[in-house]
């Protein structure tokens, strides 16, 4: 309450003075001394007339274009923040997502790669046994003559488990690739592998350590001897690169299926 | 007059150039326009008493707008640059309003 009318007096007491003060200068003051400082006054007047007309309007236009927030209250300004950092969180946690979704793509990509790869490289391990493609590699070549149509088929059965034995990875008797189902059956000097017949010399050529191979056809009481046994000669040609060109046909299987808790 | 006119070339001009406030200057400009205007108003008033003199409205212009900054300054450095403002706008205001009133009596005879 004290201060109330203190205030209002202040605007009066700047012209106080002035009344004073102008009333001896406008009154009494000399004639010539009047038109210089009149003009001075004048001029400074205008001067800041002109700077408050401009001031005014410099800040009435950086209060409009600062999109209100320069002029808005704290508490606006508190709730704008407010309401940008909840924006904030949001997209952030958008990003997150979004990022996670991203993650999880990529290593897909990359798990799906791997697994095409491993199951490229099955099928193809699977498919030299299963006989369905070609194989070539380092091997043997055993050459079986009979001239005396001795050699039967449990001579033939007996090279091939052994082969199998030492190692043998893919295996044709003539032209019959040998698979987990061949049969030899027939009679000496008539063989027939899987249904084929074989006529005599037999030629079988067999992919695997040729060293391996050669010894254990060669072992005491083995093929060798069983065909020498049998009036036949066995000849055994180790070489480089062995070609099994016979190919199986694949019969789908019409029982057997994949065991369901069986994972990779 | 040519105050009235100075003060439209000065909105003119600004109008015109259009200027970016600087930044330090922007807590300060719109405290020293209120006391600008309300040193003009006591101009006026003054004028109308018959009471006019330009140095004590120079002196009071420019001491006014000194002061309401100086304020502003201080209360920024206190940490309490909001609430001096406000008073700085409110005593201000009460003072135009006063002016405002006297003028109004003096133009209108109520």
């Amino acid at each position: 309450m004290p201060e109330r009318p203190e205030q209002p007096e202040q605007p009066e007491q700047p012209e106080e003075p002035g009344e004073h003060a102008a009333r001896p200068a406008d009154s009494e003051a000399a004639a010539p001394q009047q038109p210089t400082s009149n003009r001075r006054a004048g001029m400074l007047i205008g001067l800041l007339c002109l700077l408050l007309g401009f001031a005014l309007v410099v800040q009435v236009r950086s209060t409009t274009d600062a999109s209100g927030l320069g002029a808005a209250r704290q508490e606006d300004l508190v709730s704008i923040l407010d309401d940008l950092s909840a924006r904030e969180d949001r997209l952030r946690q958008d990003i997150a997502t979004q990022e996670e979704l991203r993650d999880r793509l990529v290593s897909g990509d990359d798990q799906s790669d791997t697994a095409l790869a491993e199951a490229l490289l099955r099928e193809q391990q699977l498919a030299i046994l299963a006989g369905t493609v070609a194989a070539e590699g380092p091997g043997i070549e055993l050459t079986v003559s009979d001239p005396g149509a001795e050699v039967g088929p449990e001579v033939l059965l007996n090279a091939i488990q052994e082969l199998r034995a030492a190692g043998a990875e893919a295996m044709q008797v003539g032209d019959v690739r040998i698979g987990v189902s061949s049969a030899v059956t027939g009679r000496a000097g008539l063989l027939v592998i899987d249904g084929i017949e074989l006529t005599a010399p037999y030629t079988i050529r067999a992919i695997g350590d040729p060293q391996t191979l050669e010894i254990a056809l060669n072992i005491p009481g083995g093929v060798v001897n069983a065909v020498s046994r049998a009036g036949g000669e066995a000849t055994i040609e180790q070489q480089d690169a062995v070609v099994v060109s016979a190919l199986r046909p694949v019969d789908d299987p019409e029982y057997a299926r994949p065991a369901e808790d069986e994972e990779d | 007059m040519i105050p009235a006119f100075a003060l439209l070339i000065g909105v003119i001009l600004g109008l015109v150039l259009d200027p970016t406030v600087p930044l330090w200057l922007q807590p300060y400009l719109p405290i020293a326009v209120v006391a600008a205007l309300d040193a003009v108003f006591g101009g006026v008033r003054a004028w109308l008493d018959g009471l006019f003199d330009a140095k004590v409205f120079v002196v009071s212009f420019v001491s006014n707008v000194l002061v309401a900054a100086l304020i502003v300054f201080l209360g920024d450095k206190l940490g309490v640059g909001g609430q001096l403002s406000t008073a700085v706008v409110v005593v201000l205001g009460i003072r135009i309003f006063g002016n405002a009133a006297a003028i109004r009596r003096h133009v209108f005879r109520a």
